[in-house]
């Protein structure tokens, strides 16, 4: 199993005839089984297909065409755009977003988010690669192409979240090699706000029975890790955690920004040495080097079962 | 980014927040101008964009105008917190009967911005959370709905606040969180707000941060405060190295080779992507190496970019080496960042198989790139050598060659 999606997803990509979202179309339906892309939206190309997904002006065109609801929406449209296309996709029922767009202010995420809360829907990103569940289905970049995807990710048990979306994928292909699939691996963005944390996603995983473990990549800045260690210690969960902090240099030099918006350090608690220390308290293992989480997780998960 | 306090104190006037009678200056004639108009006491304010100017000799009483242009002249002698000052605040020294806290911030994990208020004002509001806790109000504000008033009443009264008081506080409160929304602050803050002996309430020092990417929204605001397009108020001024590598970056609009920052090691690095680079410069420094710089690749950036970057990092006084490293490409090219790095080693009359400590970048493309650094007799790794065994390496490889 997995989570948030599965190989009966359907999803549009609205802004799905710019470069990257080309490409993006291109690789998520070679990948897998074949992700169900049902539709993609830019205004004023209605009528057009991109590798045979028909384009529409607008989400409820889609969703028309389409007959049915659509479950999931990967936005890749401008930061100035990127609020009025998320508003319009929650309003269309969409339940699932991915934002892959950079450098949207942050108030405006926020609202989006809001109004995705009140409308039973969930944000993933922005400043995010997607979602992959190995060799089932891919929305959105991470992974790239589907033969460089298929090359990084196989099926397992390993639930992976990431604040990097290429660390995603150089620690999905570390478990990999050792022989360790994933169950679902998800980039949720760098951004200092974003749709889905950790502690936001780790229900999903607990509910998850393919899922035997959790792999994440952290870096400095923000409260997300703490959240997490006390959802962790507040929830009894059943899975353990390998975490890698990325950005440990950043403690001597508070105020700037490295990486992603998200890292820059503005509190003690933002730091990479107070991160550590949290989740750490939390029964949360942290390793030094990417190289050692695949034989940390295997012995907590073993740890666990006798 | 942040405002300068006389930056954050004109926001606040705008907002319909009463001030002090203020004035900005940066010689003594126009300290003593300002000093003048207010008729009366004065204080002089080292304007830099870091705290501790109080310690540090920053802040100067003066009771006449030409008490204020004396002290200015010291006052922008005095370095603080590594910057020299951009010039003083010339403020009216108030009488105040007692002092407050208003700020505004986000939060990430509720997703929304939150009103912070205390009558416990002019110190630090992490000590006064510390210390007396139920003197500190907060409370949540809706992203989608407007503000309209109560919300800032429920943070000042629950902190016992009330009367006329309560009553005045409240619209500079709803201001202070409106102006944060407009302006796409991240921090708005109002430390002290002072209580007159009328009974009158004043804004006595401001502190506002702005989101770097709403930056473009409000350039009307920024070119009437002076603010330019490449004041990047980080907590340093950018080196010229840094500036060319910005330069390097904006060549072309295709992906990122950039974000250049100097340090002063001997192995230059030219790294990606954003998670990727983090890691890599922890990986560097964990095995003993010193960097001479960070760099981001991302994005799939120009042959030409790339080359531009490693040519800048190769340039760079002090660097023996270099190491090309990233975490596994999905959308940059290996085959594209190997061009890149070998033409810039080779235009610059050095051997790419000497410069180059290892170039480890796995993913889409590699076959083609690991064939143009076989040619060149260039060391590289696949995914089976991981970032950390990677950095190791170069600077092992530089450990021996210095």
């Amino acid at each position: 199993m997995s989570i948030l999606v599965d190989a009966n997803t359907t999803f549009i990509v609205q802004g799905i005839t710019g470069r990257e979202a080309v490409n993006l179309t291109r690789e998520c339906l070679d990948y897998g089984a074949g992700a169900k892309v049902v539709g993609g939206v830019t205004p004023g190309r209605l009528g057009r297909d991109v590798h045979g997904v028909p384009v529409f002006d607008t989400v409820a065109q889609a969703v028309a065409h389409h007959g049915a609801p659509i479950d999931g929406s990967v936005v890749t449209v401008p930061p100035a755009f990127t609020k009025d296309a998320v508003f319009e996709a929650i309003e269309n029922g969409i339940k699932l977003i991915v934002i892959v767009t950079e450098r949207i202010p942050r108030r405006d995420v926020a609202q989006m988010v809001e109004l995705a809360s009140a409308n039973g829907a969930r944000i993933i990103g922005p400043n995010c690669l997607g979602i992959i569940v190995p060799d089932v289905i891919k929305m959105g970049g991470i992974g790239g192409p589907a033969k460089d995807a298929a090359k990084a990710y196989a099926p397992g048990s390993i639930g992976v979240i990431s604040r990097s979306g290429g660390m995603t994928t150089e620690m999905s292909s570390t478990l990999t090699a050792a022989g360790m699939g994933q169950s679902t691996a998800v980039s949720i963005g760098g951004d200092a706000i974003i749709g889905s944390s950790y502690a936001e996603l780790m229900p999903l995983f607990e509910a998850d029975e393919a899922t035997e473990g959790i792999v994440i990549y952290t870096e400095p800045g923000g409260r997300m890790e703490a959240q997490l260690a006390q959802w962790v210690a507040e929830n009894n969960s059943r899975l353990p955690i390998v975490a890698f902090m990325a950005g440990r240099f950043m403690d001597e030099m508070p105020g700037m920004s490295f990486g992603h918006a998200g890292t820059i350090v503005e509190g003690k608690e933002d730091t990479a040495t107070e991160k550590i220390a949290r989740l750490a308290e939390a029964g949360i293992t942290v390793a030094e080097e990417i190289s050692e989480i695949p034989a940390l997780i295997q012995a907590k998960i073993d740890e666990r079962k006798s | 980014m942040r405002f300068y306090e006389y930056e954050a104190r004109e926001i606040v006037r705008r907002a319909g927040i009463p001030v002090t009678e203020f004035g900005f200056a940066t010689t003594p004639e126009e300290a003593k101008a300002a000093a003048e108009k207010i008729d009366g006491p004065s204080v002089v304010k080292s304007q830099v964009l870091s705290g501790g100017r109080m310690k540090a000799g920053g802040v100067q009483f003066a009771d006449t105008p030409d008490e204020a242009a004396a002290h200015t002249v010291d006052v922008l002698k005095i370095e603080i917190g590594g910057q020299m000052p951009r010039g003083v605040l010339v403020d009216t020294k108030a009488e105040v009967e007692q002092e407050y806290y208003a700020g505004v911030v986000w939060d990430g994990t509720a997703k929304q911005p939150v009103i912070i208020f205390s009558p416990v004002g002019g110190i630090d509001i992490e000590q006064v959370a510390e210390e007396q806790p139920d003197k500190v109000g907060r409370r949540h504000i809706s992203n989608l709905r407007p503000l309209t008033g109560f919300e800032a009443k429920e943070v000042i009264a629950s902190t016992g606040v009330t009367g006329s008081e309560l009553n005045k506080l409240v619209p500079i409160v709803t201001k202070l969180a409106q102006l944060f929304i407009d302006y796409d602050m991240t921090l708005a803050e109002i430390n002290p707000i002072g209580r007159l002996p009328d009974g009158s309430f004043i804004a006595l020092d401001a502190h506002m941060d702005m989101e770097n990417e709403a930056r473009g929204r409000h350039k009307k605001l920024l070119a009437e405060l002076g603010v330019g397009d490449d004041e990047t108020r980080e907590a340093r001024e950018p080196t010229a190295f840094e500036l060319a590598g910005e330069a390097v970056d904006s060549e072309d609009h295709r992906g990122v080779a950039g974000n250049v920052t100097e340090f002063d090691g001997n192995l230059g690095l030219v790294i990606g992507a954003g998670g990727g680079s983090l890691t890599l410069f922890d990986a560097v420094r964990a095995h003993g190496g010193k960097p001479a710089n960070y760099c981001e690749i991302g994005g799939n950036p120009s042959v030409s970019k790339t080359c531009g970057l490693a040519k800048l990092v190769l340039q760079k006084p002090g660097v023996d080496k270099i190491a090309v490293m990233m975490s596994i490409v999905s959308n940059t090219r290996v085959d594209i960042v190997a061009r890149g790095v070998i033409k810039a080693c080779l235009e610059l009359g050095m051997d790419p198989a000497e410069k180059i400590a290892i170039f480890r970048i796995p993913g889409a493309w590699e076959e083609q790139g690991f064939l143009i650094l076989d040619a060149y007799g260039v060391e590289y790794a696949d995914r089976s050598v991981s970032m950390h065994e990677a950095a190791k390496r170069a600077v092992e490889k530089i450990g021996a060659g210095s």
